[in-house]
């Protein structure tokens, strides 16, 4: 029993990035019509940014987890106005083949700097310890994670769904030239959105830094399946992302425990299911 | 009828005009070893290229950019490996069951993919894709990390003995030059132009009756039983088959090769796998390098060079002519 609910916290935890990372990709799609490649490179770089803050300037979690996300997020801007900005006008696929480069070049870079093994990154003071539940023990670091990104989650969902802000870019999302003639300068908005998925990557990986080590290829391989999480979920609304991405992450984790053979596989599994049943995915529309 | 009988001359010409560079192509490759090229590079070039060309068929003819490829070139290389070596047949049917292989797997994942288009379509095929590589991560026919080494290249049709340098070097040749020509062929057969019809403007050549998914399906399994050739191949060659083959940077290679030599066009493939190729073999010692010098040639070919070197020469000999 216990180890179920240790596999069921996982899940949650792993389901908690998921949401975190296909909600950004999802952001980004709406707008911009491309598929960010690098944003698995961007969230290891928001965790690299904590490490690099903690230990070479000192500064501690609670502040990496608003400068991380500042600096990858610049960084995400500058891709985006000297490079990105020039794919607009061409096929879509061109975004994913430049960013997937530029993921190869990012990870490459910081592979050569801190080679493969993870760096350690110890969990703040205030965070450490855990309470016993009686049916289990929960590390008060990994509740924090899943409220946190709730949160985060829940807030993103307010701003795009229910303020003005947010109405501009689901109306820009449907017809950016329409948004543009009402006098909304929409290439601001499209960076400034780019900057927003970019650091809500950078958010996820220096929450991540405690519990998986610090290492260049963290978000390689996690992006493939956040891709299938986002093909699952659809990109049609942002509150279906956050569900796909939790559930996954529990479904995932009781695979762990009933299944450990297929753990690694079962999301995919379920894609192709999904892919037979409903092919525009659980949530999303068919355009 | 005039205007038909144009348009047959043409694609006869053009047919035509691609006979002479394959024939150079094919000599130059005979005499190469002879030149002082070490064989076993071209050997490996020649597999990407075959693997490349496949994928080209998919994404510069059909459309489809598929980010999985990995999956058919590793599946070969398993299932040849594993014929070669725990079976005992000969090389050519371990070739042929890895192609096979290849294709039925094609099949499957064909038929659920072209569901999705564009964007959707290659994250679809990375997925699966993944999914295969963990699958053969577990799997205990493949050895895990270890892979099937020592595969034995055998005696081809039981008489040629491919562990003498020469014979392997000019059945890769032959093999290469045959699933080529086929490739040119499939291009420019009617299905090729029907192909070409889908990509350029699918809802209209569906309402001129063509069965718009039939065709795309059909460009898949081609596209993975060819590639699948070539992952056989690379087994039989280096006598290995491992987890490289199907991982999602496999995956992006071939999708780089064929961005870099010129997507759409024949021989652009073939010149990008051996532009990468060298690259590899140059940079081998330089550990990360590679990684991030193949990132920023994706990069520039992008921003810059969408027509790849044989597009961007293309463009320049016939802008030159008029």
């Amino acid at each position: 029993m216990q180890a179920l609910f240790g596999q069921l916290l996982i899940g949650l935890i792993n389901g908690a990035f998921y949401a975190m990372l296909s909600l950004g990709l999802a952001v980004i799609f709406g707008l911009l019509n491309i598929i960010n490649f690098t944003h698995g490179a961007q969230y290891m770089m928001g965790a690299f940014c904590a490490w690099f803050l903690l230990n070479k300037a000192g500064v501690g979690y609670w502040w990496a987890l608003l400068l991380a996300p500042l600096a990858v997020g610049i960084v995400g801007i500058v891709i985006e106005r000297t490079m990105l900005s020039r794919l607009y006008k061409l096929d879509h696929l061109y975004g994913l083949l430049l960013t997937f480069g530029l993921a190869l070049v990012i990870q490459g870079l910081f592979r050569n700097e801190f080679g493969s093994s993870g760096l350690p990154y110890q969990i703040p003071s205030q965070l450490t310890g855990g309470v016993n539940l009686g049916f289990m023990f929960l590390p008060i670091y990994r509740a924090w994670v899943i409220v946190a990104s709730l949160v985060i989650c829940l807030a993103t969902w307010f701003v795009i769904e229910r303020t003005n802000l947010g109405s501009y870019l689901r109306a820009a999302t449907e017809n950016p030239a329409l948004v543009q003639a009402f006098g909304v300068n929409v290439p601001r908005m499209i960076t400034l959105t780019f900057g927003f998925g970019v650091a809500l990557a950078a958010v996820a990986g220096v929450m991540a830094a405690p519990i998986y080590q610090v290492n260049p290829l963290m978000g390689a391989d996690l992006i493939i399946v956040v891709f299938a999480v986002v093909v699952i979920g659809g990109m049609g609304s942002i509150l279906g992302a956050i569900l796909t991405g939790f559930g996954l992450g529990v479904v995932e984790g009781l695979t762990k425990y009933f299944y450990p053979e297929a753990s690694s596989t079962v999301i995919f599994v379920i894609m192709v299911v999904v892919l037979l049943v409903r092919p525009a995915g659980l949530f999303g529309k068919e355009r | 009828m005039a205007a038909i009988a144009q348009s047959a001359a043409r694609k006869a010409a053009s047919r035509n005009a691609m006979l002479v560079p394959t024939v150079v192509m094919a000599v130059a490759l005979a005499v190469a070893p002879f030149a002082g090229i070490y064989p076993v590079f071209i050997m490996k070039a020649l597999c990407f290229a075959l693997f490349a060309c496949a994928f080209n068929l998919l994404l510069g003819f059909g459309g489809l950019l598929s980010f999985g490829h990995a999956m058919f070139l590793g599946t070969a290389g398993y299932v040849t490996a594993h014929a070669a070596k725990e079976w005992g047949v000969t090389p050519e049917v371990a070739i042929v069951a890895g192609t096979a292989a290849s294709g039925i797997l094609g099949a499957v994942v064909g038929a659920l993919t072209i569901r999705r288009q564009g964007i959707y379509f290659a994250m679809i095929t990375l997925a699966i894709a993944q999914m295969m590589y963990f699958f053969y991560l577990q799997a205990p026919f493949t050895h895990g990390e270890d892979g099937i080494q020592g595969v034995p290249r055998g005696h081809l049709f039981g008489l040629i003995d491919l562990a003498q340098p020469l014979a392997m070097y000019y059945t890769v040749l032959v093999v290469f030059i045959a699933a080529f020509a086929l490739i040119v062929r499939i291009i420019h057969s009617p299905f090729g132009q029907v192909l070409k019809a889908i990509r350029e403007n699918e809802p209209r050549t569906v309402s001129l009756g063509y069965d718009a998914d039939r065709y795309k399906l059909l460009a898949f399994v081609l596209s993975a039983t060819l590639a699948g050739l070539a992952g056989a191949l690379k087994a039989i060659v280096f006598q290995l088959a491992s987890l490289t083959d199907v991982y999602w940077t496999m995956s992006g290679e071939v999708v780089l090769m064929t961005l870099l030599g010129g997507m759409g066009t024949i021989f652009g493939p073939v010149v990008g796998a051996f532009v990468i190729a060298a690259l590899e073999n140059y940079l081998a010692g330089f550990g990360e390098w590679v990684t991030i010098i193949t990132g920023v040639i994706f990069v520039v070919c992008v921003l810059a060079f969408r027509r790849g070197i044989v597009g961007e020469l293309a463009a320049w000999w016939s802008a030159r002519r008029s």
